[in-house]
């Protein structure tokens, strides 16, 4: 009976292994005679089997079932390992990952997987004479007269194996009442009182079905048990609206044989490794549930926004201690603010995520491309611990897939190109994480080809991006940048790689709206660096408090050059635009308290408070009245009524409970 | 308002200037006293800036303002009314708050039509109850929540 809640623990944990089995078969094509591997791989793919199972995703079970036979076969040394058996089951695993992807996006999982179970069996059969036609009896199921339930290869090795260890296999038929309104909560709660009894193995119709109420009144079951029938037959009963149960016990040898003789099939050894897989299973599960437990976000966010109140709180606190000035109120009131302290690392730590999760299905795609183009490469990849917040990691994969195949397509030449250039025949790509200061850098180096200057000007220039002036005075990043301004692209020939050069530009702006910036570095012949700026944490920023008149602003830090005081008669006049002439720049001073309208209360001194801040290679200075400081706020959104006000990013709140205003500072740099 | 069978409307009545205006409970997540608004340039006139409500940043619309009085400086009875639409928290400044009333549906009249007034939308009914007549407002409309809605239908 699977709710929604199981489906997402299934598609989590499918996706996990998906990933352990991508990792490990990469593993394994470096290092063909590590049979640990193949073990870890093995594992993966049987936990991969045994949940879609349960879960009624026939297709997924299907063809995990065989590739498992075909690493059985590899493990047992039976099937040597060859590219082509690598290739095949790379295949296995994507259509694995499409078909859970599709779950995922709400589909069935269905996918026509009978080409790719045939190329397993062939290689199954092909060098382990052993296993043969395990696939063929497969799918000449029938059903056995007794129950209506049918079995595959999977379930048979399952009840055998607990017949072996002395568990009794079961068959039962659950009669509902014919007034049973909520048929499918019936069959729920028989599924958790047998669950709780032992384990099923199996039932008729489907699960899905049985969801659906796409059945009678009755419903058949095969489970495996150490209980008696009679307890749980009364235990069964307890379930109100059941109407009757029938219990007796199910031998494997019956069924095989009643099926055996409707189709004329050969009879088939029950690959071993199917049931004994079934102990490592449970153990490796309960190896998971120590380490980590998976929590909804949303829940995160609502510890978060009541640790915000809590440190609210914390402040008047503290001032009233301070008014009051009783020693012990003192004491505590201190206690209680490191306390809090530790407990605002630990909630902000909560949400942090290494970067492991985007970087760790790259290898994979790499190789793929690196195929698909005819090019060597070998991936390197630097700091996969460094860690993010989760709002970051889920919208940084697609920008970086985007940039890498890239560096792919139009970075790394061909071998036969890299040789006559004297280069080595494997080109490079190093993907490089690091913090540093607030912020997360993300470096993705190639030594390929480079940018070639002189051709995106021309470029540029035809596109009508830049005048032949500007193109002249560019500076070298600033010619490369072009390639992410929107339309833009140098690759002669189209390819499906890295698409139409619609796609930097998106790529830009996707690393900009998560307060992010993008440069390129490039040497022409020795290759190029797409250097990826990140904040931290998308919730928690460093800010400058200032005042204007007495309202308070928070600056991000992020986007400040420095502060000044400048005299007024420093201030000059161009254009009717108040600069300064800032350590031998020309800077535009822009004042706050016009942009915000700020009721003037506090008379003006003779000299100017200014905040310099940065977009790009452009500069400003904000004139305030006075700076406050810097502190770490919690980003909030002001919500869908107030929307698209000019300059303000957002809001926060400080410790006095009041709410600050965040500038927008981009927007007042033209 | 053609109901065929008489139902009570709960509803918070607050005051404004010397009338009484109401809106149903439902709508209505909590009163609270006034408190320092920080104030958001460059909106609308009525919208007096946004205030920290339980860790949420909550926008605060002069009631008053919004519906074409004088505006008056915030005494002792002025409350803030943090009405919930459309999954948004928005706080209504009145001038006091202190009764919850039951009326019945079909002694909700439409209002009055008055020539020469300009059209006034927000309105979606008013009720004599005894000797007292309460304006029932229509809070999307007052908070031009549909212009809102616009918006965001064509950015999406």
């Amino acid at each position: 009976m699977e709710t929604d809640q199981y489906l997402d623990v299934f598609i989590e944990e499918s996706k996990e292994h998906l990933q352990a089995l991508n990792q490990h078969l990469l593993e394994l094509e470096k290092q063909p005679e590590d049979l640990s591997l193949v073990n870890e791989i093995f594992r993966s793919a049987h936990t991969l089997k045994g949940m879609s199972a349960t879960m009624g995703y026939q297709d997924l079970a299907n063809l995990t079932h065989q590739m498992e036979n075909v690493l059985d076969g590899i493990r047992n040394h039976q099937i040597k390992i060859n590219p082509d058996i690598l290739d095949v089951v790379f295949e296995a695993v994507d259509s694995l990952e499409e078909m859970v992807v599709d779950i995922e996006s709400g589909g069935t999982g269905k996918k026509e997987v009978s080409e790719l179970v045939r190329q397993l069996e062939a290689i199954e059969s092909g060098e382990a004479v052993l296993q043969t036609a395990a696939a063929v009896a497969e799918e000449t199921e029938t059903n056995n007269d007794t129950s209506g339930i049918t079995l595959d290869e999977f379930e048979l090795a399952v009840l055998r194996e607990s017949e072996e260890k002395g568990y009794q296999n079961f068959y039962a038929k659950v009669t509902l009442r014919e007034d049973c309104m909520l048929k499918a909560a019936r069959v729920y709660m028989v599924f958790e009182v047998l669950e709780s009894l032992g384990e099923i193995v199996k039932s008729n119709p489907d699960v899905s079905q049985l969801e659906d109420e796409a059945f009678d009144l009755s419903f058949e079951m095969l489970f495996v048990t150490q209980k008696s029938m009679d307890l749980i037959k009364e235990k069964i009963l307890q379930v109100s609206e059941v109407d009757a149960v029938s219990i007796q016990d199910y031998a494997v040898d019956t069924y095989k044989q009643a099926r055996d003789s409707t189709a004329e099939t050969k009879e088939t050894p029950v690959p071993a490794n199917a049931a004994k897989q079934q102990e490592t299973t449970g153990e490796k599960k309960a190896q998971h549930s120590n380490k980590t437990i998976r929590v909804n976000i949303e829940r995160l966010d609502i510890l978060m926004n009541l640790f915000e109140e809590l440190v609210i709180d914390r402040g008047r606190l503290e001032q009233i201690a301070e008014e009051v000035k009783h020693p012990e109120l003192n004491e505590t009131v201190e206690r209680m603010a490191r306390i809090s302290g530790d407990l605002q690392s630990i909630v902000l730590t909560m949400r942090m995520v290494s970067i492991d999760q985007v970087f760790n299905r790259f290898p994979r795609m790499v190789r793929q491309l690196a195929k698909d183009l005819n090019k060597k490469i070998d991936l390197q990849i630097e700091g996969a611990e460094t860690e993010l917040d989760r709002t970051v990691i889920d919208e940084i994969g697609d920008p970086l897939v985007h940039l890498i195949r890239n560096s792919l397509d139009h970075g790394v030449e061909t071998p036969d190109v890299r040789r006559k250039l004297g280069k080595t025949e494997t080109g490079t790509i190093k993907l490089k994480a690091y913090h540093s200061g607030n912020h997360v850098f993300i470096n993705i180096s190639d030594d390929g080809a480079g940018i070639n200057r002189k051709k995106v000007t021309e470029k540029a220039i035809n596109n009508g991006l830049i005048t032949k002036e500007q193109a002249s005075i560019m500076t070298d990043n600033q010619v490369f940048g072009l390639i992410m301004e929107s339309g833009f692209s140098t690759a002669d020939t189209i390819s499906d790689i890295s698409g139409r050069g619609v796609g930097l530009d998106v790529v830009r702006n996707t690393i900009e709206s998560l307060g992010g910036a993008i440069t390129i570095d490039s040497e022409e012949g020795k290759g190029s660096t797409f250097s990826i700026e990140l904040p931290l944490t998308l919730s928690i920023i460093s800010v400058l408090l200032v005042e204007i008149q007495q309202e308070k602003y928070a600056v991000p830090l992020s986007s400040i050059i420095e502060t000044a005081i400048i005299s007024k008669s420093d201030v000059m006049h161009v254009h009717n635009q108040a600069v300064i002439d800032f350590r031998g720049r020309v800077v535009p001073l822009v004042s706050l308290k016009d942009v915000f309208q700020v009721p003037e209360v506090i008379e003006e001194t003779d000299h100017y408070s200014v905040v310099i801040i940065k977009k790009g290679d452009k500069s400003a200075g904000l004139i305030v009245d006075g700076f406050i400081g810097q502190q770490e706020i919690v980003l909030k959104s002001l919500g869908n009524y107030l929307t698209d006000i000019f300059a303000i990013s957002g809001a926060t709140i400080l410790g006095d409970g009041q709410v600050a205003l965040i500038i927008d500072s981009n927007a007042l740099i033209k | 308002m053609a109901e065929e069978i008489v139902q009570d409307v709960k509803v918070i009545v607050f005051q404004l200037k010397n009338e009484e205006y109401a809106v149903p409970v439902t709508q209505v997540g909590s009163i609270e006293k006034m408190e320092h608004i920080t104030r958001v340039p460059n909106t609308e006139n009525f919208i007096k800036g946004v205030i920290n409500m339980r860790g949420i940043v909550t926008p605060i619309v002069d009631l008053r303002s919004r519906l074409g009085l004088e505006e008056t400086p915030a005494d002792e009875n002025t409350r803030i009314i943090i009405v919930d639409l459309a999954d948004t928290s928005i706080g209504l400044i009145v001038d006091a708050a202190n009764d919850v009333v039951d009326i019945p549906v079909d002694k909700i009249e439409e209002s009055p039509q008055v020539i020469g007034a300009i059209d006034i939308d927000y309105i979606d009914g008013v009720v004599k109850l005894d000797d007292r007549l309460i304006i029932l407002l229509d809070l999307r409309k007052v908070l031009k929540f549909h212009e809102i809605e616009q918006i965001k239908s064509i950015e999406n």
